[in-house]
């Protein structure tokens, strides 16, 4: 089962007003050996787009495991705000 | 003096921000859990086992209107390679009989369950917030600072439940930054499946019994992996949990082990026909006991996940939550006779944690995580040689017996060395005992 039919089953409240992850040196994304963002991360909420030289990142996908901000340190990760972010259905 | 909104802020309606809440709720406490889902649950996730004695303790007979799935009445041990399986495991009648001992659960359902029985005791709780910031003075903690305008609360004490990202605790310099072999990440899918197709495939003979299967071995490819399936009513929740640093030395996606191991030839059968519910992910906190912080400082106390009370041998956590949750209300309780909240005055409650089971049976595991670190192939040589071997033994070639064992033995000797095989029994049971 793909990825993406698998998040289509999550419940989210996108936060519109902007994403709670980001990337405190974008510098460092085009140096970075293997970007394990781009494959620990359970959502793949991180792509890399070779032509931008820049990381892609699909906040609204995110389920807030944390994965990102153990595997790299210059992920900056807060929780959504209040009420956003994923809610889960079972749990 | 200072403004004080409550006698104590409770961070986090997770199970062991809720239990505290219950307790001090009980002692007639102004208490306010504050949770970042829009109710309490909705950010929840655990495999899905929760043993009934932590809760039971404050809440008698709790399970007889919980929503629970199925109390489990076998636990079964798999390891397994690419095309074999060496099963064991207990079932017992004594596990079909009440109180029962656990139960597969969804935290969704269940932490809001527990949530309500929590505000009805009369602890107020507020959803939809979350909680930047400690606010310290002259070193002491004496509130938090929540992303709600004008939303500084002020108490005596603040109880840290808020899981195993814990920024409270982090920014407090209890906890150290988490490192890749301290933590695993686990992926889950719900599949549902008939009632009566569950009872047929895990072989209990109705929808209150049910069944947990933990999984590990040569096939997790020298990963620390800890796979699962559980039975609930009428789906089965299955999982993967694996070591971050694995995940980034092996560059897998957690996904993608999950949807290889849905394809394993023993487990393809059990979730045939089923279908998908609920994907979700969980870090799970693994690096035992030398991970746990200090438990308190002035003003302040932590607990659950937060404080990385789990116990991956026997796949425990909620039940250490809630124990940590009861114990630092308790402490609370005690040190507001003193009117003392200081670090010395909580410092009870790591002494009260050290006496229970809690940092216990933590402490007795304290050099597991090291070792398998250190000795990787403890998780794939030796259950190869296991699987190998029993297929030997089971499978009736014309070869004798006799030559089988001495074939086994050779192997031994071969890829181990019995000397390095006297060593690891020696340290696994050193460590394990």
């Amino acid at each position: 089962m793909r990825i993406e039919d698998k998040l289509y089953l999550v419940g989210y409240n996108v936060d519109e007003e902007g994403s709670h992850l980001g990337v405190s040196d974008p510098e460092a994304c085009k140096k970075c050996q293997g970007r394990p963002c781009t494959y620990v991360c359970p959502a793949s909420v991180y792509t890399y787009d070779e032509e931008e030289q820049k990381l892609s990142i699909n906040y609204d996908a995110c389920v807030e495991c944390g994965t990102c901000r153990i595997a790299c340190d210059y992920i900056t990760w807060r929780y959504p705000r209040g009420g956003f972010g994923v809610a889960y259905k079972f749990g | 003096m200072r403004k004080k909104d409550f006698d104590v802020v409770i961070v986090g309606a997770g199970p062991a921000g809720l239990a505290a809440g219950y307790v001090l709720a009980k002692a007639k406490v102004n208490v306010a859990i504050i949770e970042r889902g829009t109710f309490p649950g909705s950010k929840n996730v655990m495999g899905g086992i929760f043993y009934r004695k932590a809760l039971d303790d404050l809440m008698p007979d709790f399970y007889k209107e919980a929503p629970l799935e199925r109390h489990i009445i076998e636990q079964k041990l798999w390891l397994i390679s690419e095309d074999s399986v060496f099963s064991t495991g207990i079932r017992s009648e004594k596990f079909n009989k009440e109180p029962y001992n656990c139960f597969s659960v969804f935290r969704a359902k269940f932490d809001k369950w527990f949530a309500q029985k929590v505000q009805e005791a009369g602890a107020l709780i507020i959803n939809e917030t979350v909680v930047k910031d400690p606010i310290v003075e002259n070193g002491k903690v004496v509130g938090v600072r929540t992303d709600r305008p004008d939303g500084d609360l002020y108490c005596d004490c603040v109880i840290a439940a808020d899981g195993v990202n814990s920024f409270l605790a982090k920014s407090l310099g209890l906890r150290e930054k988490i490192t890749p072999n301290k933590v695993a990440i686990a992926v889950k899918e719900i599949i549902g499946l008939p009632e009566n197709v569950i009872n047929d495939r895990f072989g209990v003979s109705n929808d209150s019994e049910g069944v947990t299967i933990e999984i590990t071995g040569p096939y997790f490819e020298g990963m620390e992996t800890m796979a699962f399936i559980y039975t609930n009513k009428n789906s089965v929740s299955i999982g993967v949990g694996t070591i971050i640093e694995d995940i980034i030395e092996h560059k897998v996606n957690p996904n993608d082990l999950i949807e290889k191991f849905k394809t394993h030839p023993s487990i393809a059968p059990l979730i045939a026909g089923g279908e998908t519910k609920e994907y979700l992910a969980h870090m799970i906190p693994e690096g035992g006991y030398y991970a746990v912080p200090k438990l308190y400082t002035d003003g302040f106390m932590v607990t659950g996940d937060a404080a990385m009370l789990v116990n991956s041998v026997h796949r425990e956590g909620s039940n250490l939550a809630i124990e940590s949750g009861k114990l630092a209300a308790r402490t609370y309780l005690e040190a507001r006779e003193k009117g003392d909240f200081s670090a010395k005055s909580l410092s009870a409650y790591q002494t009260k944690m050290e006496e229970s089971f809690v940092l216990k049976d933590l402490k007795m595991y304290r050099n597991l995580p090291h070792l398998l670190e250190e000795k990787r192939y403890l998780l794939t040589k030796y259950p190869q040689l296991i699987i190998d071997s029993m297929y030997n033994i089971y499978n009736v070639d014309g070869v004798s017996k006799p030559d089988k064992i001495k074939a086994i033995k050779e192997r031994l000797k071969k890829d181990f060395g019995y000397w390095n095989l006297a060593k690891d029994m020696f340290t696994l049971w050193r460590k394990l005992g």
